[in-house]
């Protein structure tokens, strides 16, 4: 609280971020936990709701005649402009947010500014606690047929001894003693030595990951060599492996340099190497700035939009990741090859590669609980580092990289690819993705296990898994059947260029305008509700009449317009029409306004109640046109190519 | 001829409708050959075709070659445009058979095509395949049907038969509706100050607030501004009672410039005093077509990386296309709709970007423009009616090895720009993508006599109603009707404004990319949605 230097500023305008002359008036609240704005308008209180902890920066532009220019970027990609009429006012605030946004890393107890700490909904302590044993890996592990014949707990981790970033439950191959995994843990960078992510049961093919060898220019290492001799041999029946690099070979051989590197496939007996490019952090991060600036741009021409995301090289880099995880998904489910993947330290690369694999191969990792295990395993147990990567605290600016953003946008990418493979909708990828950044669950804080333990986050914090489960009928895809072909075994998806898209959901999530104004997801739930409803309703009838049929009818009336439309009132849209004339039209009083006092529909977030207090808690904005900041019809805003009257009176 | 000729063996393939013939309902080589044979003779242009085919078939007839054969049928129908074809064939028989020198041969028939595809406008021997389901009438609408349907009108307008001749203006049908108190001689006068004869006519009429959407060609004022009385008082007539309207160029203000220094122009604010001209640059003509062919090459290469096929995507300008007209039709119908005034649209002959926007204007407005029967009806009536060449425009697609003047996408962008409607709105339209599809399909390649010749003139010499189908009429059966409404379609009264940022449009990639598996997988969730809505229904009713 004392970090807030004033709490309230009235007659605030908050600009529309695609059409600039679009604004509403209103006040600016500044809370320990979030910044509100308050529409001053009678009869509609509207009001957005900007979460502290996804403040991702916040710039004070120089001040104009208007007002000093407040501009906020979140990490949701959410981004507000707030002009605020006195500098000083608009100083305080900034200094305020500055602070607010970056909680700072206290010593004795480490990250308790973070939100997830206060954060308290209404629910008791009981409850809390089952919530963190809604997710079990065991349980995951042992779907897969683990441990079996081939493949061991091993506790050698236990305390995490032998690599922090590791977690404490590993399995590895039968025939892999202590000794060797320990040997082999000293020739990884980190101790991250090769461990089991998935392992299919059909055919004992398993994808293993570890960081990279310190092998430099000739070392070798006994144990390591013995350890993928003994993932090779926990798959009889295949007489070779893939060892797949994840980084540009260039990347790699700079490496060696360093004392780490790449395995030497003359050392180890009977494996395939391979070098996969997929771009480091800081490339993935640039990029992501860069497309985020294309999509920035106030009314681009499509040109200038396609350039931008061209040069950004983010649709490249989703293609790699892509590409890599086809790669090893189609050597462990059609070769029946193991594969052992890494990068450099093998949380980054290495998490996306084998998770986007394991979508590809198992219809279970397409299901919503399937999503959260796979991100719970890959990403979060394997010490994918969210702190650092996701700015959870003030550190190293270097440290931060979109890398869950794009194994997220690589689910979508194949959800939009096989709309009726994936048991989810993209809005659920959404809420994962802002949740990842909002600190507001205990999942993701920490960049590893042991941190979370020290942290003792099971203890003070809520699980975002079991949230996400209690709301599942806002994810589910109606278009998801278990029993459909797109559904079945392996996805083959395309990587032609051509069948990648912008993901407009995400990246310009917040853009209202942009999106489709009518939801054919939301009428296929309503329909779908509906028709379990009645075929229940059916069956009943049923009952009935087979024990009494003489009973009178039952009414089972439902008209063609199903009571779903209560929310199909938005579905039959309103909305207004865009800058088609750049300024040049107004509406003339003499038109009735009707349509546009209707609501826009929000397909992507209808944050009713599901995201009830995350950033844009509230904010369900009216589709009002904004007719007085509207220039006036006389301005002529196009040349006149016969303004030279005089012309025609001389001929 | 050649068009006939295709259609014929594609009720062979798809069984879409009983055919008379015997030989074409026998699916064996033999009984290819035979209705092959059969149409060649035929006609007078048979000859070359035939030539092609006996070589064709000479070759050994290995069982591979058989297989290969059928394959290439399959595709050379199921083709979106008889050129887009060249490439398809030839790649899927380079798959299958791996030897460049037979694919060569096939190529050489499909741009013989091409040349056939010239020759429609000489032709006399149309065959109109034998249907019992389809009714008599030609069409489902004509100017005289539109005119009494609309009673609000009559006070002010007229209809005007004063084209009945096509004397007056070849490209416009025999009845146009024309603002009441202008008689037939003012309109001839009229139709010589205006490109093409194509004089200012009434195509909208906005219930709500009883402004209209009037179409022309650009007035002949020329370098030393010529002026026409007739045409002043027809577009005041137009406005009567309000204080202004405007006009829409389709051109640049520059463009319009320039025109005027080769006797087109537009009308001067002196002259016109009560109308405000907007111009919004619309390409057209030879750089649309240029910008699908680049499109079309760049689908065409799978194995491109992706900066690659971002540039080239950006280069080909198809999308932008796409967004300026789409923003331009915007800017009509918030003319009309919002700021309560009568326009006027024309681009340079008012058969291309003028017919594109108004359509666009119409549905975006309409509700009942965005019905199935209404669609297909605005279509009738905004370009078979209206005079839009379909047989000059739609000829060769993106493949065509004679760079012709005349073609132009311009039909097959308005499909796309209705098709990013429909994914913004996607309960408000009452048909599918589907029947886009078929429509796509249709103006290139066509069984139908519907997108035959270039204006209702041609149409009549012919004898077209007499002698084919009317594809409208063919959609709107039972079957075809259930495969092309659209089973979430929830009628709104409402305008439906889309958006034209650029996040917001998209690849069609069903058309475009329409032989990819992940074109499939989309149409399999087309069906599932249906089945979805039909097992509702079944529910809901029982």
């Amino acid at each position: 609280m004392e970090h807030i230097r004033l709490p309230k500023v009235e007659n605030v305008r908050l600009l529309d971020r695609v059409s600039p002359r679009r604004s509403r008036v209103g006040t600016l609240y500044l809370t320990a936990t979030h910044t509100i704005f308050v529409e001053n308008k009678t009869g509609v209180r509207n009001e957005t709701w900007v979460l502290h902890s996804l403040v991702c920066s916040v710039e004070k532009q120089a001040a104009a005649a208007s007002g000093c220019s407040l501009l906020i970027h979140c990490k949701n990609f959410q981004v507000l402009h707030f002009v605020v009429p006195r500098e000083q006012e608009c100083h305080d605030v900034h200094l305020s947010l500055q602070r607010l946004s970056q909680p700072v890393l206290c010593l004795a107890e480490r990250h308790t500014e973070l939100y997830c700490f206060s954060y308290k909904p209404n629910v008791d302590e009981k409850e809390r606690c089952q919530e963190w044993d809604f997710l079990d890996l065991k349980a995951d592990y042992s779907r897969m047929g683990l441990p079996n014949s081939l493949w061991k707990l091993s506790p050698v981790n236990q305390h995490y001894k032998v690599s922090d970033s590791y977690p404490a439950d590993l399995f590895v191959p039968a025939s892999a003693t202590p000794p060797v995994i320990v040997g082999s843990s000293k020739f990884r960078s980190r101790g991250r030595f090769p461990t089991l992510s998935y392992y299919s049961k059909e055919n004992h093919a398993a994808i293993c990951r570890s960081s990279q060898p310190l092998s430099g220019f000739s070392a070798r290492c006994l144990e390591d060599e013995q350890m993928l001799e003994a993932i090779l041999r926990s798959n009889p029946c295949s007489d070779f492996m893939y060892v797949v690099d994840t980084r540009p070979k260039l990347n790699a051989i700079a490496n060696r340099a360093a004392g780490k590197g790449y395995e030497n496939e003359d050392n180890y007996s009977n494996i395939k190497f391979q070098f996969i490019g997929i771009e480091n952090i800081h490339v993935m991060r640039n990029s992501q700035q860069k497309m985020l600036g294309a999509c920035e741009l106030r009314s681009p021409s499509m040109s200038d939009f396609l350039e931008g995301l061209e040069s950004s090289g983010w649709l490249k880099h989703i293609k790699a990741v892509l590409d890599a995880g086809i790669f090893i998904a189609k050597a462990v489910a059609e070769e029946g090859v193991s594969v052992l993947v890494h990068c450099s330290d093998g949380w980054d690369r290495t998490a996306q590669v084998c998770s986007v694999a394991c979508v590809l191969l198992d219809p279970y990792y397409r299901t919503l609980r399937g999503l959260m295990v796979l991100i719970e395993k890959d990403w979060v147990s394997f010490g994918h580092k969210f702190s650092h990567r996701c700015n959870h605290l003030v550190g190293d600016p270097k440290e931060v990289s979109p890398i869950i953003d794009q194994f997220l946008e690589c689910v979508w990418q194949l959800m939009e690819q096989f709309p009726c493979a994936f048991e989810f909708n993209a809005r659920f990828l959404i809420t994962i993705h802002s949740h990842i950044y909002s600190c507001q669950y205990g999942n993701f804080i920490g960049n590893n296990q042991r941190e979370r333990i020290e942290l003792g986050l099971r203890e003070r914090t809520h699980s975002l898994w079991s949230y996400l489960w209690k709301n599942q009928a806002d994810y589910i895809n109606p278009l998801y059947r278990p029993d459909h072909s797109q559904t079945q075994g392996l996805l083959r998806p395309s990587t032609a260029p051509y069948c990648f898209k912008f993901w407009r959901g995400l990246y310009n999530r917040f853009d209202q305008g942009m999106h489709p104004r009518q939801s054919v997801e939301d009428y296929l739930r309503a329909i779908r509700e509906e028709t379990q409803q009645l075929e229940e309703q059916l069956k009943i009838a049923h009952l009935e009449q087979e024990q009494e049929w003489s009973v009178t009818q039952k009414a089972v009336t439902f008209d063609k317009s199903p009571t779903a439309w209560a929310l199909g009132n938005d579905l039959g849209l309103a909305n207004t029409p865009q800058d088609y004339t750049g300024g040049f039209i107004t509406s003339s009083p003499c038109q009735p306004k009707a349509p546009d006092g209707r609501r826009i529909l929000l397909t992507q977030d209808s944050n009713q109640t599901s995201e009830s207090n995350l950033s844009s808690g509230s904010d369900q904005e009216s589709g009002i046109a904004d007719v007085s900041c509207r220039s006036p019809l006389s301005t002529d805003s196009t040349r006149d190519p016969d303004s030279d009257e005089a012309a025609y009176s001389a001929a | 001829m050649w068009r006939m000729l295709c259609s014929d063996s594609r009720y062979n393939r798809r069984a879409e409708a009983p055919c008379a013939s015997p030989a074409t309902t026998c699916s064996s080589r033999t009984g290819r050959r035979a209705a092959l044979g059969r149409f060649c003779c035929s006609s007078g242009t048979s000859m070359p075709l035939r030539k092609v085919w006996k070589t064709f078939w000479a070759t050994p007839a290995s069982s591979l070659m058989q297989a290969t054969v059928k394959k290439v049928w399959k595709t050379f129908w199921a083709t979106p445009a008889s050129s887009l074809m060249q490439a398809t064939v030839k790649k899927e028989y380079l798959n299958l058979q791996g030897r460049l020198l037979s694919s060569v041969k096939i190529c050489t028939c499909s741009s013989l095509t091409s040349q056939a595809w010239s020759s429609v406008s000489t032709l006399h021997a149309l065959s109109r395949p034998s249907d019992a389901n389809l009714p008599d009438q030609w069409g489902l609408s004509s100017p005289e049907k539109h005119y009494s349907q609309m009673k609000e009108l009559h006070d002010r307008w007229r209809l005007s038969t004063v084209n009945r001749e096509y004397l007056v203006c070849p490209s416009y049908p025999p009845a146009v509706i024309v603002p009441k108190n202008i008689d037939d001689d003012m309109l001839e006068k009229v139709a010589k100050f205006r490109q093409g004869g194509r004089f200012p006519v009434l195509c909208y009429y906005h219930k709500k607030n009883g402004t209209v959407i009037m179409r022309s060609s650009q007035p002949l004022t020329g370098a030393n501004r010529k002026r026409c009385r007739e045409d002043e008082q027809l577009l005041q007539a137009a406005i009567e009672g309000s204080d202004k309207g405007y006009i829409i160029d389709t051109r640049s203000s520059q463009q319009a410039l320039q025109a005027s220094m080769t006797g087109g122009g537009f009308e001067s604010k002196s002259c016109y005093s009560s109308w405000k001209r907007l111009h919004r640059q619309m390409e057209r003509g030879k750089a649309l077509q240029e910008s699908l062919i680049k499109l079309v090459e760049a689908c065409g290469d799978e194995y491109h990386n992706m900066d690659r096929w971002l540039s080239k995507l950006e280069n080909s300008k198809w999308l932008s296309h796409v967004q300026t007209a789409l923003s331009t039709a915007g800017l009509l119908a918030e003319c009309v709709e919002r700021d309560g005034h009568s326009v006027l649209v024309y681009g340079s002959e008012g058969k291309d970007s003028t017919l594109l926007i108004s359509t666009l204007a119409q549905l975006i407005m309409d509700p009942y423009c965005r019905t199935l029967e209404g669609f297909l009806a605005l279509l009738e009536r905004e370009w078979v009616q209206a005079g839009h060449p379909f047989q000059q425009r739609c000829a060769h697609s993106a493949y065509s090895h004679a760079r012709l003047q005349q073609e132009s996408p311009v039909f097959l962008l308005l499909l796309d720009c209705v098709w990013q409607l429909w994914r913004q709105f996607p309960l408000a339209l009452g048909f599918s993508e589907a029947l886009l599809l078929r429509l796509a399909t249709e103006a290139y390649a066509s069984n139908y006599g519907t997108f035959l010749c270039n204006s209702d003139q041609e149409r009549c010499v012919l004898g077209l109603k007499e002698n084919t189908h009317c594809l409208f009429q063919a959609l709107l059966r039972p079957r075809e009707r259930d495969c092309y409404s659209n089973p979430l379609y929830e009628p709104t009264e409402l305008a439906i404004w889309p958006s034209v940022h650029p996040q917001s449009l998209q690849l069609w990639r069903g058309f475009f990319l329409r032989r990819t598996p992940q074109a499939r997988h989309l149409e399999e969730v087309q069906e599932e949605i249906r089945n979805m809505v039909i097992k509702w229904g079944k529910l809901a009713l029982s």
